[in-house]
This record gives structure tokens, C-alpha cells and sequence, in this order.
């Protein structure tokens, strides 16, 4: 058996003001990329004023399965116009 | 929906919409037009837009405003818009005008709250983040420690 074919590789991304690159990291759940995140110095801060979204929908609840290859998402608070 | 690069050609713009929707029988057309102020001592402002998750949020917008047989214009700036200079246009068409005064009002508010837009000052050669102004998306927070 492959073990590769049950990595769960996703992409985090960081937008507007967040000062960071995208992470690669093997997470199955949000819940997992709140620990990781929560430890973060340069993120950690945002955190509580961020929504999240999966594949470019907004998610409300860290009940939440990731799959290999899906994007998450994170947006600090919008101002536009 | 358009996204330009740097400040909006409003007459251009407000032209555009107006001669597209010329003979749709639209009984009411209700601009907004937002422009850059000089307060604070900034130069202008600046802007980042994640547009897929903007263009989900418009078209569902767009779809609200069909039920009511009316239809969404906006426009808006990516980078840097000087003062006096226009960053932001949003119209709504329709039939009669209570439902396009009501649709704009409606829509502007949610775009402020929901449109994943971030805004910036230009101030002594800085881009600095517009923190106070902003508002944490709905549903933000759940990555934070509880």
C-alpha cells in the first residue's frame, strides 16, 4: 500500500495586510491549523479577526474536513470603498 | 462588475452603465459614487481585492437584485487613488425607484461589512494598513484561541 495517496497536503494563504507567504502544511481539519496558527508570532494576533474560507467559500465552524490540494483562505478585517 | 487599476474615469463609467441599460425599460438608474477625502493628512489611499471570493459575493447580489427585476453595476479601484479621485462607483437599475433607492442603500452597507477589499492610507510615503475603519468579515474568529 502507498502510504503517499493518504497525505492531506493543503495551501494556506494570507490576504491584504497579513505580512506573510503561503504555508504547504499536511492538516486533516481546521481545527489542527488553529493549533499551528495559535503558535504562529507573526499570525497569531489576526486570528480572532479573521473569517476563513475553504476553496474560496467562507466557512463558520472549524467542523470542517480538509482535502489534498484544497486553499484556505485567511481575511483580516475588509474596508472597501 | 470591473476592477480597474488606480483611480475610476466616472464620467466614463456612469456613461457606460447608462448607455447599456439605454432601452432596458429601467424606470430608475441610482449612483453611488465614492470618492477619496483629504483628512488625517493622507496623500490618497490604497487597495488589495481578493476577487474570488468578491465576485461570489457580487453575483449573489446580482441574483437578490434579478428576484426584484432590477440589476447591479460596480466598479472599483485595485493600488493607489489619489485624493478628489473616485475608488469606488456602485448603481442600481431598476423598474421603479423605491426599489433602487432601497437596493443601494442595502447593498453599499453589505458591501463595507463583507467585500474582501482592504484599504490602506498613502501617508509620508507609507501604505499603511486602514485598521480602525475596517470590519471583521462575519462568522471571523474561529481560528482565534478560545
Amino acid at each position: 500500500m502507498n502510504k503517499k495517496e493518504d497525505v492531506v497536503l493543503v495551501r494556506v494563504e494570507f490576504l491584504g495586510p497579513i505580512q506573510k507567504d503561503a504555508l504547504e502544511l499536511e492538516i486533516v481539519n481546521l481545527n489542527e491549523l488553529a493549533a499551528i496558527l495559535q503558535k504562529d508570532e507573526e499570525v497569531k494576533e489576526w486570528l480572532d479577526n479573521c473569517a476563513v474560507a475553504v476553496n474560496d467559500n467562507l466557512v463558520t465552524s472549524l467542523e470542517c474536513e480538509l482535502k489534498n490540494g484544497d486553499k484556505i483562505s485567511l481575511l483580516p478585517p475588509v474596508c472597501g470603498g | 462588475m470591473s476592477l480597474y487599476d488606480g483611480s475610476l474615469d466616472v464620467p466614463g463609467i456612469l456613461k457606460e452603465w447608462y448607455e447599456a441599460e439605454l432601452t432596458s425599460n429601467y424606470g430608475a438608474y441610482i449612483p453611488f459614487v465614492g470618492t477619496v477625502r483629504s483628512e488625517d493628512g493622507i496623500d490618497g489611499l490604497s487597495f488589495d481585492i481578493y476577487e474570488p471570493i468578491l465576485k461570489s459575493w457580487f453575483d449573489n447580489w446580482q441574483d437578490k437584485a434579478k428576484q426584484k427585476g432590477a440589476v447591479i453595476k460596480m466598479a472599483h479601484s485595485r493600488g493607489d487613488v489619489m485624493l478628489h479621485e473616485s475608488s469606488y462607483i456602485a448603481a442600481v437599475f431598476s423598474p421603479k425607484r423605491r426599489v433602487a433607492l432601497e437596493f443601494i442603500d442595502e447593498f453599499v452597507e453589505d458591501f463595507k461589512a463583507s467585500a474582501p477589499i482592504w484599504k490602506y492610507d498613502l501617508k509620508n510615503g507609507q501604505r499603511v494598513y486602514a485598521k480602525d475603519r475596517s470590519t471583521a468579515i462575519k462568522g471571523s474568529g474561529i481560528l482565534g484561541a478560545k
